[in-house]
């Protein structure tokens, strides 16, 4: 059998992480407080979870004035993209070897 | 494996409600059904009523009533079911999801003016079938994905009816009436209960 294991990536193993790719996956690019309300999590959390994806550069973070306040948006780089789909290929392969 | 399961569940989860307004209510499609069914009956009545000359306000009337009670009743099951999702009623997903319902919406609509000014009357009931249909698929990217399905019954109601023509109402009363009863039903059961 071959390993299901491979294709997995170890960044997308925290579930924040994983959180914050399955959102950008489906949107062409969130801001903070987006992400924020649809994961639930503290403002600490989301962006030191965020940095070091970006640090992968699964995701590229822009940082912005609208008007008077800073704003902070995030998107899916293409790398990041094809990482989780292999991710959740591997997730998926796990899930039917085990049945 | 456990762990695999509910990393994919909670995948699925995350881009259904960071990109579809999930709260569309199918309350709203069965009471929506229930004002065209008893509009269309009130509209039959009128028509049936051969004493006098038909004219086209009072069907505009009708109809323009059913769509006022029909919006408000969707905007108030809505609301309620959001906030038991927690889901908010006003953002960015409740925004897209009209904007794409409307554009086919009223494009359609003025097309139906443009014709009805015209006098081509009997384009305008099909017309509305087929512009409904295509706004429902077009905003069923962003909500959930089973208003596709009246989209496609719609067209082909809509398509039939420019075949029929003269049954106009009937075939009103059916798409605008009873599939939004069924769907509707059946989405409350899906989802709701």
């Amino acid at each position: 059998m071959k390993n299901p294991i491979k294709g997995l990536h170890k960044e997308f193993e925290n579930r924040i992480k994983l959180g914050i790719m399955s959102v950008l996956m489906v949107n062409d690019s969130l801001d903070f407080n987006e992400i924020k309300e649809v994961l639930e999590v503290t403002d600490g959390n989301l962006a030191s979870h965020a940095a070091a994806l970006e640090k992968k550069k699964m995701i590229t973070i822009t940082k912005q004035f609208i008007g008077k306040k800073p704003n902070t948006s995030y998107a899916a780089t293409d790398q990041g993209r094809t990482a989780f789909n292999e991710h959740l290929e591997a997730l998926e392969k796990l899930l039917k070897n085990n049945l | 494996m456990k762990t695999a399961e509910a990393d994919l569940k909670e995948i699925k989860s995350l881009m259904e409600r960071s990109s579809r307004f999930i709260s569309l209510s199918g309350l709203s499609g069965v009471f929506a059904g229930l004002y065209a069914l008893a509009g269309s009956w009130l509209a039959n009545q009128y028509i049936a009523s051969d004493y006098k000359q038909i004219e086209l306000w009072p069907l505009m009337g009708i109809a323009a009533s059913v769509l006022l009670l029909s919006l408000l009743t969707a905007i108030f099951f809505t609301t309620r079911n959001a906030r038991r999702k927690n889901q908010k009623i006003w953002d960015k997903l409740s925004q897209r999801m009209l904007w794409n319902l409307a554009v086919p919406l009223i494009a359609g609509g003025l097309f139906l003016i443009i014709l009805i000014f015209q006098e081509q009357y009997y384009l305008v009931a099909p017309g509305m079938l087929i512009f409904y249909g295509l706004a429902l698929i077009n905003g069923s990217k962003y909500t959930l994905n089973d208003i596709r399905y009246v989209g496609y019954f719609q067209i082909v109601l809509g398509l039939m009816a420019t075949c029929f023509h003269g049954n106009g109402l009937l075939f009103w009363s059916i798409g605008f009436g009873w599939l939004h009863i069924i769907y509707g039903a059946l989405m409350y059961w899906k989802y709701e209960r």
